[in-house]
């Protein structure tokens, strides 16, 4: 069957004017994003990129080393978790695979080497190549079996490291250091100062059921409790206040921007707002504070308040005001006059036509999406607090800047994720049980 | 409605149910109103107590900081127009990494959403795996993944991109799968008949339908990543946040600087914002 020529011509040009468009759009989105990946300089990304950081990242977040130093301008050997000033081992709370003995040490690593410190001489026992020595004097001087250095050792006059899968040694004129690598975060529980640190779980199990006391005036679970609390190195007791500080900035924020937005909302909706000015008025009011944007209300905030949880939450309640102000009041306008005439004809006032018949018909709405904005300023909490100085946004902003505390960073972010999938869980389910009834 | 002596003992019964089940959610709700009251103002109250300074003792200070950069902004009016023309580069790079997070975000998320809809995934065993994997990636927070980034490939816009399209993805990946449940399944039937591949059956059966949707949702992201790229630089992530925070630690001297990079960012945003809701408007009420 044939098609009329001119409806044939019109379908023609309607494909190929499609066809253009279909190719266009993805050859426009092509062409910008080549102009950002030289805008954003993303060939010179390759230079800068500290791919070397990126291993320490990676290797801190699943283990941690222990080191043994010896300070070579004063003398003195001791054992430390990362080299920390606030890990060190006390002496009879050293692990077995080191002797120390005065100025000479051994250090046993992993896989049949070892290190043995002897004063000022060092000597790395591979158990291919042999003994390397490295002895610190004015400079410092290396000697390997067969006189060439093996690739993995790196030397020069003032720093020798030697890096094998079993560990790492490094010699400075002012230091010797020698690291083992172990799985999994140190002291996560307990601290070097703890009475049940170094015990087995099945040991302290024991020492809370029936065990002795450790401490006279109180009973061992209680003691083991105050022990991790008060833990020095990941300071639980801190983390825990930072997540109830974000989650209060995210509850205090929200919550008190709905309560500040409904009424102000019902001055804005075409159907209920006092005269048209008001509401041009109010409009504004909450597209001039959804711009200002909470960046700058959080930096203006924390000029007057200074840092801190309440300045975080002051600064999500005025942004979310703005947002609730415009998602109230574009409710309120679709609301089914019925209702409110019903009311009225029973006479009521405006307030009981409110509570009666408005009330009741938005509220399910204004709920779901307060709950929803809770949940996601559970999110903008964390950021906020990184610039307010509050929660666990700061916790892990100076995790990240002190860039050694790896273990810890991974440690706020496995935390952080399990909050936010936590709150919106629990929104989720208010959303449910409030709106759709049990 | 008084009772009248002929009402029978069933409508007073039902009546008596109904005003203690009216009762009865009034105790609740009201309960439910009490608890909340209180965790509002007790929660204040810890807020308060952790922070530097009391909410009483600030608020007369609220208005300083503005007036003291409205006033520098005044005496240096001249300076103006040139710090806003400074602060254009920036602005682009912020704009740009909303853009391309935005992008990126939203072709990542089409594939997420694809593979968790029911009907459409093209490996319906692992519907699951894509749905929490958005879900995941909704989780995290953008800050996390830029600074983490930055301390591995160095300030700039590229961390920010990455943080922002990766939390995009995420919420992109759970919207528009929400979009493809309601997709009629029709053409992609009659698409599977004359022997489409899954990526045809896609391209001509689902996206005709959910494009608009897409776009709009697409939309509103952009708005939101331009907000969260100018936090982001405040962080480090090069554009007009980094800008800001550098005129802003300078402090007095500088704040008309800051006052000019306030206003750019604040015109950005309502602009966007008005374009996009013109836009949106016109999608889902038709042109």
């Amino acid at each position: 069957m044939a098609i009329a020529p001119p409806l044939q011509a019109g379908m023609l040009a309607q494909y190929s004017r499609k066809r253009l468009i279909s190719f266009a759009i993805p050859g426009m989105i092509l062409l910008y994003l080549t102009y950002t990946f030289f805008a954003f300089d993303v060939p010179g990304l390759a230079q800068r990129a500290r791919l070397d950081n990126a291993a320490i990242l990676l290797a801190d977040t699943f283990s941690h080393k222990i080191h043994v130093t010896r300070d070579n301008r004063r003398g003195g050997i001791e054992v430390s978790i990362e080299g920390s000033r606030r890990m060190v081992f006390a002496p009879d709370q050293r692990p077995d695979w080191v002797q120390i003995d005065g100025e000479d040490a051994l250090v046993e690593l992993r896989a049949g080497h070892s290190v043995s410190f002897d004063g000022p001489r060092v000597t790395y026992h591979h158990p291919q190549v042999g003994p390397i020595t490295v002895i610190v004097g004015d400079t410092i001087t290396t000697e390997a079996p067969g006189g060439t250095l093996p690739e993995f050792v790196n030397a020069s006059e003032s720093r020798v490291t030697i890096t094998t899968a079993a560990g790492r040694l490094t010699v400075t004129r002012s230091r010797t250091e020698t690291l083992r690598y172990f799985a999994g975060w140190e002291l996560f529980f307990f601290d070097l100062q703890s009475p049940f640190w170094g015990r087995s779980w099945t040991e302290i199990a024991g020492l809370v059921t029936t065990g002795e006391r450790l401490d006279p005036e109180r009973s061992n679970l209680s003691l083991m409790v105050s022990s991790i609390w008060t833990n020095g190195i990941w300071q639980h007791n801190a983390v825990v206040w930072a997540i109830g500080e974000t989650i209060l900035m995210a509850f205090l924020g929200t919550f008190g921007a709905a309560l500040i937005a409904l009424p102000l909302a019902f001055l804005a909706a075409g159907n209920f707002a006092p005269s048209r000015l008001v509401r041009f008025a109010m409009r504004r009011l909450f597209d001039f504070v959804r711009g200002v944007d909470a960046l700058i209300f959080t930096i203006i905030l924390s000029r007057a308040f200074g840092p801190g949880p309440m300045t975080g939450a002051l600064a999500i309640l005025v942004t979310d005001t703005g947002s609730f102000g415009k998602m109230f009041s574009e409710v309120l306008e679709n609301v089914d006059d019925k209702q409110i005439e019903g009311i009225r004809s029973t006479g009521a006032n405006s307030v009981q036509r409110y509570r009666f018949g408005v009330i009741p018909q938005v509220m399910p709405v204004l709920l779901s999406q307060v709950l929803y904005l809770f949940e996601s300023n559970t999110r903008s909490a964390t950021v906020i607090g990184a610039i307010v100085g509050g929660g666990i946004g700061l916790l892990l902003t100076q995790a990240i800047q002190t860039t050694s505390d790896w273990e810890k960073v991974s440690y706020y972010i496995v935390l952080i994720v399990v909050m936010v999938i936590a709150m919106d869980a629990v929104s989720g389910w208010l959303r449910r049980r409030l709106i759709k009834g049990e | 409605m008084t009772s009248t002596p002929q009402s029978t003992g069933l409508t007073r019964s039902l009546r008596d149910d109904y005003l203690e089940l009216t009762r009865r959610r009034r105790l609740y709700s009201g309960l439910l109103l009490v608890v909340f009251g209180i965790a509002m103002a007790a929660g204040f109250r810890v807020a308060e107590s952790r922070n530097a300074g009391g909410f009483l003792d600030g608020l007369p200070q609220i208005g300083d900081f503005p007036a003291t950069m409205i006033a520098e902004a005044w005496d240096k009016a001249a300076n103006l127009p040139g710090h806003i023309v400074d602060a254009l580069p920036a602005l682009v790079e912020t704009v740009n990494i909303a853009a391309v997070s935005t992008l990126l975000g939203v072709i990542v998320g089409t594939m997420l959403s694809l593979g968790a809809t029911r009907g459409l995934a093209a490996w319906p065993r692992l519907i699951g795996v894509f749905r929490r994997s958005s879900d995941i990636l909704r989780a995290i927070p953008e800050i996390v993944v830029a600074l983490m980034l930055i301390f591995v490939l160095g300030a700039g816009p590229v961390p920010a991109v990455i943080a922002i399209a990766l939390h995009t993805a995420g919420a992109m990946g759970k919207l528009f799968s929400e979009v493809n449940e309601n997709v009629d399944l029709k053409p992609v039937e009659g698409l599977a008949s004359v022997g489409a591949r899954w990526g045809q059956r896609m391209w001509l059966g689902v996206f005709p339908q959910v494009a608009p949707n897409y776009f709009s949702y697409a939309l509103l992201r952009f708005e939101i990543n331009i907000r969260a790229s100018a936090i982001l630089g405040f962080v480090g992530a090069g554009g007009i946040g980094y800008e800001l925070k550098n005129a802003m630690t300078f402090g007095q001297g500088k704040l008309d600087e800051a006052a000019a990079i306030f206003l750019v960012l604040f015109a950005t945003i309502v602009l966007v914002d008005q374009l996009s809701s013109l836009v949106r408007n016109r999608l889902t009420h038709g042109a």
